[in-house]
Order: structure tokens, then C-alpha cells, then sequence
């Protein structure tokens, strides 16, 4: 296999993981928010509706983590299997947020122990719900530092190199990069966005399919109330984000764009075609592309043709930043309808159809995560470190990289069925109004 | 100190905590499959799942901190290392996500399969297997310098006494470690029968352990002289392993204070690890790195030592509670709570 090949497998076998991975992760990081707000909730108001669907949440959620761990352990390791070059140079440079990550998650991991198997442990429910902020903490802050390693290779600093060699390192400069706080803050946001909406994916699918309990309604309000919280919150970064794009990677911003002239008062160009070189059936809307970049409808933008044809990420990935914003705009859109539908008891959400919408929710804000993802990583190429070190130059030498692609595809999609088998068997097995009437049965023991 | 030897301890620590709890869990994983099959599971599984169900995560994390370290603090070892193991440490991954798959499908998630529990307690067999390959490349003479980088000499590797050894001391070592371990937990649960059954287990794997442990340093003789002479110059620490070693044995005959007997098995390895490690220096890889040349920068090195002591006060008091729920409260050790979710 020569190096080609080897840069090429090394290239899908990442992608495939991370593809993988970021669902789990995602969700893994957004759902403790929630279990913690249910909980809380359901201590304050006194109702035990609120406390079962913390706990039944914790019970998928104990599946998701538990898969999230293997492949991220997979994919910690695969980066030194697969890309040695680049993390040789980065081990000098942004080892520090990634040595804390692993104390986040062991953090994450201990605490999320002792939560599982300490439910009906404390007389006061309080102390219970005080040992899931460490695992929330540690969720939430695991992304932070993996994000900033990722921020790092979009933008990096804190080191010169003279005559190949690194020199002037400094950890805290690196982490504090110019990518850092729009894409953490990004990131950490649409994991909070993407939990509540499959969340509420779930409960307007139990609503669909037969249970009509008050229990699937309040989860669901519930869930859509903060999926609109968050999704307002997500559209504000994704303005900064355009900001930070204009100012230190205009390349990537050109090619998400599409926008090829440097020129004043630049449209922003929606869907579409690219037709050999020609964009065609998209929508314009007017100095648009101008005011996400510099807040000034008349700012000039930097156009693709003005950068080195080797240095310009695929176009396609004008696609992937279509997907992740319609997506974004729809679940504001939704939520908002709904959760103002409840409050004025307007009828048509609770209609079937309506449901049905909130359910595709779920999968549309995981493909948006996709989405968001791919445009990062890809839009990044050719570098794997942007401006000092190309993918093809980080990539192993080893001739088994494809055969290794083969075996991690089977893994994954064992993971991936059998999760999904597991999760669905779990809820299905014991309903809701079963569990709800085991344990007034047991209180009913408790009191004799 | 130099920042060279105190990163090289702090790695060493964690990959130490790695060997004793990660051996706890795979050798307690293969001894319940293997009462599975035995048909004596009733007197294992229960005690075994009591004890692996909260800490499992746990043991994942350590072998995570060890590799994200050892980048950190000796980024060279990405290069050199990352070339030359993607295969083994590719199948020691999947064979891990296999056993984190067997937590979150059987126990979290009711599957219950017999084939799978097998294939469980067989990963706990081929995960130290494969992993224990970096330890027999360390020393030399499987990896060589190629044009395009270190290239891992797959035949030589299969075909040396010294890699076989160091696997079967890796399998031995295991089973020994979490009989030991197990013993005592089940005594401290009060499992009459599950004690008398894992004292057992640990008295037929001691032999074992302590044979193939002394086999690697003869075949080290031969593989690499210059190790060898430094493992025989450290002979006295090599010896106080073994008087505690005998100590252990002692103890699980007598069936007195079995909590004793896993603390000088600890102090066992703990001595032999040392021994190990110090022999090694300083090399990384024989003979292409040392610690000196594969370190990082010194603004690096300071930052990962304050990480790592803020990172420590923050998870040895969270450990501390970790155990005292679980390994140390009679009430859900005798299994009278469960309180899962």
C-alpha cells in the first residue's frame, strides 16, 4: 500500500469514527443537563412524574455513555495510530486540554457511578441530585477541552517554528486561540439543543403510538421548552461564528459560501447547485454574506479566487453548512410554535401531524450535528493544522490501515444496532404506566 | 528531579493503577464466563457483578490517562509508537469496546446471552494479550527505522520466546491479581462459597505467575543484554517482591486476612514494576528513544504538572467516596441495596 492509499483509509477510517462517536458524544454531553433539570423540577413542584422521567432518562443515558466511552477511547488512540506526524507536533503544543479532558471525564465517570446506583439511597432527594453536577460538570467540560484542541488545529498559536524545530511554546496561548470561544460555546450549545429535541423526539413518538399519560405530555413540553432555549442561544453563536470565520479563516467561509469574487456588500447564497463552476437555482439574499461577516452590510468579503487553488477546502461542503442551518432555523421554528401553541392553546399542535414533526426532530438535529462536523473537519482541508502541517504529511506510514477501516466499520455497526436494539427493548419492556404503578404499589408497602 | 523522571513517574503511576484494577476486571469477567460454562455461576456472578458494575468506567479511564500522558509529556512516542502499533493496539480497541459494549447491553440493558458473557470473559484473556506487544517492542529489535518511518517487524515479533513469554506472564499475572482481589471481596460480602471458590483460583494461578514473571528475565538474557544486566543489578528489589509474594500465598493458605494478602500482592507488583521500569531507563524504545530526547518542552512539561496535582485534588477525595459506597459499604457489598436506576 503506499502512502496514498495510507493517507486516504486514515482519512475514512477518522471519519468514520468521529461520525460515530459525535452522536454518543453529543448526546452523552447534553443529556445530564437535562436529567438534572427533570430532577430538579420534579423535587421543587413535589411530582413524581418529573423524578421517573429523570431516572428513566438516566437509564438510556447509562447505555449512550457507555458506548461513547469505547469509541472515544477509539478514537484518543486512533489519533496517534493514525496521524502520528500531527501528534507528535501537537502532543508539544495542545497536550494540556487534552490531559484535562481525561480528568473531566474520569471525573464524569466516577461521579455518574455513584449516581446510578445510589437512586432511593438519600431520604433527601436534594443530596442525590447534588452528585449529578459533578457529571454534568464533567460532560459539559469534556467538550470544552476536546473542542479546543479541535479550535487549535483551526487557528493555531503559541509556538514559532525556526528552522523546523518548536520553540517559545506556551500551552495557555494555545488553548486561548482565536477559534476557541465561538466554537466551544458552539459546540457545548447544540449538544444542550440536540439532546432536548431527540429527547422530545421520544415523547411526542409515545404520544403517537398509544400512551395518551400526562407523563409523555410534560416531558415533552419540557424538552421542547429548552430545545427552543438553546436553539435561540445556538442562532446568536452561529452569527460570532461567521465573525470569527471572516477574520481568521476566510477561506473556509468563501467555500461554505460559495462565494468566489471578493467584493462590497456580498450576498449570502443559500442551497443551490454548482454547475461547472456556475451556481445555479440558489437563493441571494442581498449583502447578507456581509453583514454575517463584519455586522456591516457594505463590509467587503474575501472571495475564493483570491486564494492559492491548493489551499481551498472542497466545495461541497457548501451542503453540509445548508443542512446544519435549515435544520437550526427549523427547530427554532418548531419549538417556538409549539411551545407558544401550549401556552395559547392553539389546537393544531397537538394534531398528529405535528407530532410526527417533532419526532423527525430527533434525527434532524443528530444530522445537523453531522453536518456541522463534516463542515468543520472538511472545510479545514487540505490542513490538518491550518498553515503548518497538510493531512497528507500528519498521516501514518503503516500498510494496514485498510483492513484495520474493515474491522472498526464491523465494530461500529455492532455498537450502533445493538444500542439501538437495547435502548428500544428497555422502554418497551417497562412502560411508563407500568413503572408509575410498581411504585405507588411499593409506597403503598412502604406506609403499612 | 528532573521534569523527565517526574513525568515518567506520573505515567508510570497511572499505567500501574492500570495493571492492578484493568487485571481485577478482566480476570473477574473471565472467571465469570468461565463459571458460566462450569455451571457454577450461581456461586460467582452475583459477587463479581456487584463489584464491576460501578468502577468499570472507571478502569477505561486510567488507560486513557496513561496514552493521553504519555503524548503529552513525551510526544515522540506518538511517532515512533503510532507507526508501529496500529494493529495490535487497533485490536486491543476493539476488544475493548466489546467488553464496555458487554456493560452498557447486558447489565445496563437486560441482553442477557450466554455466548456473549463467554466472548466477555475472553476479551479479558486477548486484551492484556495484545496490549502487553508494546511492552515486548519497548525492548527492541521489532521495530526498525524504514525510509518513510519505524516499521514493525511482524514475523520477528511472532516468532520470539520473549513476546510469547511476556504475553503468558501478562494472562498468568491477570488471573492471579483478580483471584486475589476477588477473595477478599467475597469474604468481605460474606459469600462463604464464592470465597472458598476464588482462594482456590488464586492458589492454582500463583505458581503460574510467579514462573513465567522469572521466565522473562532469562529470555530478557538473550533479547537484550544491556536490559538484563541493569534487571540483575536491581536484584534485591526483585527479591523483596518475591518475599511478598510468598507472604500472599501464605495468608490465602491459612485463609487469614485476605485484605492483607491483596496489599502485599500489590506491594508485589508494585516492587517488580519498579524494578522493571527503572531497568528500562532511559530508554523508551530500545534503541531509538529515550526519555531525554523524546520530551517535551519545558512550558509543556510545567503546564501537565499542575494539571495533573489540580486534577488529583479534585479526583482522589471523588475516588475516596467511589469506594466507600461501594467496595467499602457492607450494605450493597452483602448485596441488601441495589438502588440502580
Amino acid at each position: 500500500m503506499g502512502n496514498e492509499d495510507a493517507v486516504f483509509f486514515s482519512r475514512v477510517l477518522t471519519e468514520l469514527t468521529l461520525s460515530f462517536h459525535i452522536i454518543y458524544a453529543t448526546i452523552g454531553v447534553g443529556i445530564p443537563l437535562m436529567i438534572m433539570i427533570a430532577q430538579w423540577v420534579g423535587i421543587k413542584k413535589q411530582d413524581e412524574h418529573y423524578i421517573l422521567l429523570a431516572r428513566r432518562w438516566t437509564r438510556g443515558y447509562v447505555i449512550t455513555v457507555a458506548v461513547g466511552v469505547v469509541t472515544g477511547t477509539a478514537i484518543g488512540l486512533l489519533l496517534s495510530l493514525l496521524w502520528p506526524n500531527f501528534m507528535q507536533l501537537a502532543g508539544n503544543v495542545i497536550a494540556l486540554p487534552l490531559f484535562m479532558e481525561t480528568f473531566a471525564f474520569f471525573f464524569e465517570a466516577i461521579f455518574l457511578g455513584i449516581y446510578i446506583y445510589t437512586w432511593d439511597r438519600f431520604e433527601n432527594q436534594k443530596k442525590h441530585l447534588l452528585l449529578l453536577i459533578p457529571v454534568a460538570l464533567g460532560a459539559s467540560f469534556s467538550a470544552v477541552f476536546i473542542t479546543i484542541v479541535n479550535a487549535f488545529m483551526n487557528a493555531p498559536q503559541g509556538f514559532d517554528v525556526v528552522n523546523g524545530q518548536l520553540v517559545n511554546v506556551s500551552p495557555i496561548v494555545a488553548m486561548f486561540n482565536p477559534a476557541m470561544p465561538t466554537k466551544v460555546a458552539h459546540v457545548v450549545v447544540t449538544a444542550y439543543m440536540t439532546a432536548a429535541f431527540v429527547l422530545a423526539s421520544i415523547g411526542a413518538y409515545r404520544l403517537l403510538k398509544g400512551s395518551d399519560h400526562v407523563y409523555h405530555k410534560k416531558a415533552l413540553f419540557l424538552t421542547m421548552k429548552l430545545g427552543l432555549l438553546f436553539s435561540i442561544v445556538t442562532t446568536v453563536l452561529g452569527d460570532f461564528s461567521g465573525k470569527y470565520l471572516a477574520q481568521y479563516q476566510p477561506e473556509k467561509l468563501a467555500a461554505a459560501e460559495w462565494h468566489f469574487e471578493t467584493e462590497k456588500g456580498a450576498p449570502l447564497i443559500l442551497y443551490g447547485v454548482l454547475d461547472n463552476g456556475e451556481v445555479k437555482y440558489a437563493l441571494k439574499i442581498p449583502a447578507a454574506l456581509s453583514i454575517l461577516a463584519h455586522d456591516v452590510p457594505s463590509a467587503e468579503v474575501i472571495g475564493l479566487n483570491d486564494f492559492p487553488k491548493d489551499e481551498v477546502p472542497p466545495l461541497y461542503i457548501h451542503y453540509l453548512f445548508d443542512a446544519m442551518v435549515t435544520i437550526g432555523m427549523w427547530l427554532a421554528l418548531l419549538s417556538l410554535v409549539y411551545v407558544i401553541g401550549i401556552w395559547r392553546n392553539w389546537r393544531f399542535v397537538l394534531r398528529k401531524w405535528f407530532r410526527w414533526l417533532i419526532v423527525l426532530g430527533g434525527p434532524f438535529s443528530v444530522i445537523a450535528i453531522e453536518a456541522g462536523w463534516w463542515l468543520d473537519e472538511v472545510g479545514r482541508q487540505p490542513w490538518i493544522l491550518r498553515g503548518i502541517m497538510r493531512t497528507k504529511e500528519a498521516a501514518t506510514t503503516s500498510g494496514h490501515v485498510d483492513t484495520m477501516l474493515l474491522l472498526f466499520a464491523c465494530l461500529y455497526l455492532i455498537l450502533g444496532v445493538g444500542s439501538v436494539v437495547v435502548l428500544s427493548r428497555m422502554f418497551r419492556k417497562n412502560t411508563v404506566e407500568q413503572e408509575l404503578a410498581d411504585r405507588a404499589s411499593e409506597n403503598v408497602g412502604d406506609e403499612l | 528531579m528532573t521534569l523527565e523522571i517526574l513525568g515518567i513517574s506520573v505515567l508510570g503511576l497511572f499505567l500501574f493503577g492500570y495493571i492492578i484494577i484493568a487485571s481485577i476486571d478482566f480476570g473477574a469477567g473471565f472467571f465469570n464466563a468461565f463459571s458460566t460454562v462450569t455451571n457454577k455461576q450461581h456461586i460467582l456472578t452475583k459477587v463479581i457483578q456487584r463489584y464491576l458494575s460501578p468502577v468499570w468506567e472507571v478502569t477505561n479511564v486510567f488507560l486513557v490517562f496513561f496514552f493521553v500522558g504519555m503524548v503529552g509529556f513525551f510526544p515522540k512516542t506518538a511517532y515512533y509508537y503510532g507507526t508501529t502499533l496500529l494493529v495490535p493496539v487497533s485490536i486491543a480497541i476493539i476488544l475493548l469496546a466489546i467488553r464496555g459494549s458487554y456493560y452498557a447491553f447486558t447489565v445496563y440493558g437486560g441482553l442477557k446471552h450466554k455466548r456473549y458473557t463467554i466472548l466477555y470473559g475472553l476479551t479479558g484473556l486477548f486484551i492484556p494479550a495484545s496490549l502487553s506487544i508494546v511492552l515486548t517492542i519497548s525492548e527492541g529489535g521489532f521495530a526498525t527505522m524504514g525510509n518513510s518511518g519505524p516499521v514493525l517487524d511482524y514475523w520477528a515479533l511472532f516468532s520470539s520466546p520473549l513476546s510469547w513469554s511476556i504475553v503468558v506472564l501478562s494472562l498468568t499475572a491477570v488471573l492471579y491479581i483478580s483471584a486475589v482481589f476477588l477473595t477478599w471481596y467475597a469474604h468481605h460480602a460474606k459469600d462463604e462459597a464464592a470465597t472458598n471458590l476464588l482462594r482456590k483460583y488464586a492458589l492454582i494461578w500463583a505458581g503460574p505467575a510467579i514462573i513465567t514473571a522469572g521466565g522473562i528475565i532469562v529470555e530478557m538474557r538473550a533479547h537484550n543484554p544491556e536490559h538484563y544486566q541493569r534487571l540483575v543489578d536491581l536484584w534485591w528489589l526483585f527479591a523483596l517482591s518475591v518475599v511478598l509474594f510468598a507472604g500472599t500465598v501464605y495468608l490465602l493458605w491459612k485463609r487469614r486476612a485476605y485484605g492483607l494478602a491483596f496489599g502485599l500482592l500489590v506491594g508485589q507488583f508494585a516492587l517488580a514494576f519498579l524494578a522493571y521500569g527503572a531497568s528500562h531507563y532511559p530508554y523508551l524504545l530500545y534503541p531509538y528513544l529515550t526519555l531525554y530526547d523524546s520530551f517535551t518542552n519545558r512550558s509543556m512539561a510545567i503546564a501537565l504538572v499542575i494539571a495533573f496535582i489540580a486534577g488529583l485534588g479534585l479526583l482522589l477525595p471523588s475516588l475516596y467516596l467511589l469506594l466507600k459506597l461501594f467496595l467499602f459499604n457492607k450494605e450493597y457489598v452483602e448485596g441488601k441495596r441495589n438502588d440502580h436506576a
